[in-house]
């Protein structure tokens, strides 16, 4: 029997006034009692909506029906069918613009809490499945992966699996790429993610870091030098944006990736941490998304009061839903419609406040959004002490000048077929925000699997 | 790991390390830098690549105490470690086709310094080295640095060593006197090299100055290293380290430079501190 309930189990978190002050994970995830009546949510439906959400097409009602029945490592084996990350996706894909949005128990209530059940699942998995994955038979072909992010490990995992000899090259000290630079610790604990590339690890995956690929090693010595058959470029995002307004260059401005390195790859948040962050008092955070609600919710656990200035409303807020219901229960002021003009700073080049000006909506913009338009005469200042600037990145120059034929747009991003991710250059596949510009995990996820495929097929002539 | 083949103390505050990193030896060029940490939980900080051995696979450094980092750095030894090292970073100058230079630097910035006035020399170019320090006891390179100059001249502010006087006024009485460079290049303290620039402004010498900036992934992830050059954001560790020194807004890179000075100054106390609590 169906569980017939319209609400969703809620998953037991930290009391927002106590998690706002450490970086211990804001939620707790569900007990096995929890994650059966959650999964008895399921109604198994026949045309499986669910999976036509999921960027990487997970048997969504297969690894339900085992939760459901308390087999939750078969749930776990079938998950790891088609993602490689299911810990780190169970917690930052946006699950309600996804999967749950095509869930058919969402028209009248709740959706099943499918993000939630795959966070338990691979959580589950991973505190009582110790043997380490059996070893592919090796097939005698060597490709590279550039960059340890979400598209470089999916990517990775797919063609190890294979029994490719891969090796990723990673630009820091530490692999994970934005999952350790960026999504904060009690969003995403590090050992998740470092539990993943162990895995990678023992499937035979190489990690180089300290790679810098295009400067210490350029693509195409790669191929020809190092006998790479097939490169993957998952580089990430790249150079933050700035707004280009008075003031943005003065002590106490950070962009979001500066703030979000220096606290969670940097560990600036420890007392005994060697890397510096400021200590604020009042923080603004420019923009809406979930590097916004992550570098705001740093903040606030810093010790500052932290306001989030967005030029649209809350319902246009591109952040995922549950980052901006914990950023609002642990006390991030929000202020909407409003747009930053400029950064006003002492005698010492230190900020002191942000100057906004009012916002209304108008007609939808090329972008399908709304378009905020100024008020006239409705500058305003907001004091602060920092200003943190969480409003997008432009695409990583570093590979394309040093890597002749690979063709790009534009604005920079790498150019791939967005089914095979086949790049101008022969053997040579992209994904990720290096082609599309920032977006999720999970669709990063997705593109590094879609040219796992293809680069097998290329390597073994198939295609093409 | 990359090992410690080499230390030597150049002066007090100043020391020069040879590294075991052929992967970056071998694409190091003139004006770029590399990123360290020197233990597992320490900071990543930006260091000019002061020479480097293709053959030998070796990238030399050289640093002032400064921080915490640096002092911990200074405390390993020959045959020692650095945790992670990584590079070829930045942009290398740009040296060909220059007849006639003046390349100015200032304390440690002339480690700086050194790899380019160097290149150039093997270009055949006609180099003059202005090299400034604060004493004598804190000069460095000065050997290396008439082995590929035509002229050297050595500025003290106290006149302990070579002339009295700032590296403008060297600059000024060469470029007064005649010499027509094709370029000046200028590296070190931001101050310097904000008055070597209003300098050649004045005489209109297309400059070129080397930043320094605060940075923490150097390959265009953090925008830590942003400064306006002619009005616009510029990313020192992609864009540069190399940029118009005309164009350069100084004041602004002076200010955000100090952010971290007060975070410094106590690391840096803390460090001593711990260094000498094991000494004893």
């Amino acid at each position: 029997m169906p569980n017939m309930s319209p609400k969703k189990n809620e998953m037991p978190a930290q009391e927002a006034n106590i998690r706002n002050q450490n970086f211990l994970e804001v939620t707790l995830g569900y007990s096995e009692e929890q994650a059966i009546d959650e999964a008895k949510r399921c109604l198994n439906c026949k045309h499986k909506p669910c999976i036509k959400g999921c960027p990487v097409q997970i048997e969504i009602p297969a690894f339900i029906q085992e939760v459901a029945q308390g087999n939750f490592e078969e749930a776990y084996q079938i998950i790891s069918l088609s993602s490689s990350l299911p810990a780190v996706c169970g917690r930052v894909c946006p699950q309600e613009s996804q999967c749950e949005e095509k869930c058919v128990r969402g028209i009248k209530g709740e959706p099943v809490g499918i993000g939630r059940l795959e966070r338990f699942v691979a959580d589950y998995h991973n505190a009582h499945v110790t043997t380490a994955p059996q070893k592919p038979q090796p097939n005698g072909h060597k490709v590279a992966v550039i960059g340890s992010g979400p598209a470089g490990l999916a990517c990775a995992g797919d063609l190890a699996k294979k029994g490719y000899s891969v090796t990723v090259f990673e630009a820091l000290h530490l692999a994970g790429g934005v999952l350790v630079y960026g999504i904060p610790e009690f969003r995403l604990p590090k050992s998740i993610v470092q539990k993943e590339i162990d895995t990678l690890k023992e499937l035979g995956v190489t990690v180089e870091t300290n790679m810098i690929i295009g400067k210490t090693v350029s693509i195409d010595e790669l191929m020809e030098e190092y006998g790479f058959e097939s490169v993957f470029i998952g580089s990430g995002a790249g150079l933050p944006r700035f707004m280009n307004i008075p003031g943005e260059n003065l002590k106490g401005v950070y962009s979001a990736n500066e703030f979000l390195t220096r606290v969670n790859l940097m560990k600036a948040y420890k007392p005994d941490s060697s890397t510096p962050i400021q200590k604020s008092s009042r923080v603004a955070v420019v923009g809406g998304g979930n590097v916004a609600m992550d570098a705001a919710r740093c903040a606030k656990r810093l010790g500052a009061e932290v306001t989030i200035i967005y030029r649209r409303t809350e319902k246009e807020l591109p952040a995922r839903l549950e980052e901006v219901e914990h950023a609002m229960e642990e006390g991030i002021e929000f202020k909407f419609l409003t747009n930053p003009v400029a950064i006003n700073g002492n005698a010492e080049g230190w900020t002191t406040s942000i100057r906004c000006e009012q916002m209304v909506l108008s007609q939808p913009d090329e972008s399908g959004r709304a378009k905020p338009v100024r008020l006239e005469n409705s500058e305003f200042d907001i004091e602060v002490d920092c200003v943190i600037m969480s409003i997008g990145t432009s695409p990583n120059p570093l590979i394309k000048s040093t890597t002749e034929g690979l063709d790009t747009h534009k604005w920079g991003g790498i150019v791939a077929n967005e089914e095979t991710g086949a790049t101008s250059r022969k053997g040579v596949y992209a994904g990720g925000d290096a082609v599309t510009g920032a977006a999720t995990v999970i669709l990063a996820m997705g593109a590094g699997k879609a040219a796992a495929k293809s680069m097998d097929e290329y390597i073994h002539g198939i295609g093409e | 790991m990359y090992q410690i083949l080499r230390k030597e103390a150049l002066n007090p505050t100043v020391t020069l390390m040879e590294v075991m990193a052929p992967m970056i030896a071998k694409k190091a060029e003139p004006g770029q830098f590399i990123i360290l940490r020197v233990d597992e939980n320490g900071e990543r900080i930006p260091l000019t690549i002061a020479d480097f051995d293709r053959t030998k696979g070796t990238i030399t450094i050289i640093f002032q105490i400064v921080g915490a980092t640096t002092e911990a750095l200074n405390h390993l030894n020959e045959g020692d470690y650095i945790h992670d090292f990584a590079g070829p970073l930045g942009r290398k100058t740009e040296t060909e086709g220059l007849k006639r230079v003046a390349v100015v630097g200032g304390g440690v910035g002339c480690a700086i310094a050194y790899p380019v006035a160097k290149r150039l020399h093997e270009q055949g170019c006609k180099v003059d080295t202005i090299a400034g320090f604060r004493s004598q006891d804190l000069v460095i390179l000065e050997d290396e640095f008439k082995a590929v100059s035509d002229r050297m001249f050595l500025m003290t502010d106290d006149g302990s060593a070579g002339e009295k006087g700032l590296v403008t006024d060297a600059l000024k009485k060469l470029i007064e006197e005649g010499t027509q460079y094709d370029e000046v290049i200028t590296i070190g303290p931001l101050i310097m090299m904000k008055f070597v620039c209003a300098l050649t402004k004045k005489y209109d010498i297309k400059t070129t100055a080397s930043m320094n900036p605060i940075m923490i992934d150097g390959t265009g992830m953090c925008g830590g290293c942003r400064l306006s050059v002619g009005g616009k954001t510029k990313f020192a560790c992609v864009d540069g380290p190399d940029f118009d020194g005309h164009e350069i807004d100084f004041d602004e890179a002076i200010a955000r430079s100090a952010t971290y000075k007060p975070f410094e100054r106590q690391a840096h106390t803390d460090v001593c501190n711990l260094f000498n609590m094991e000494v004893k």
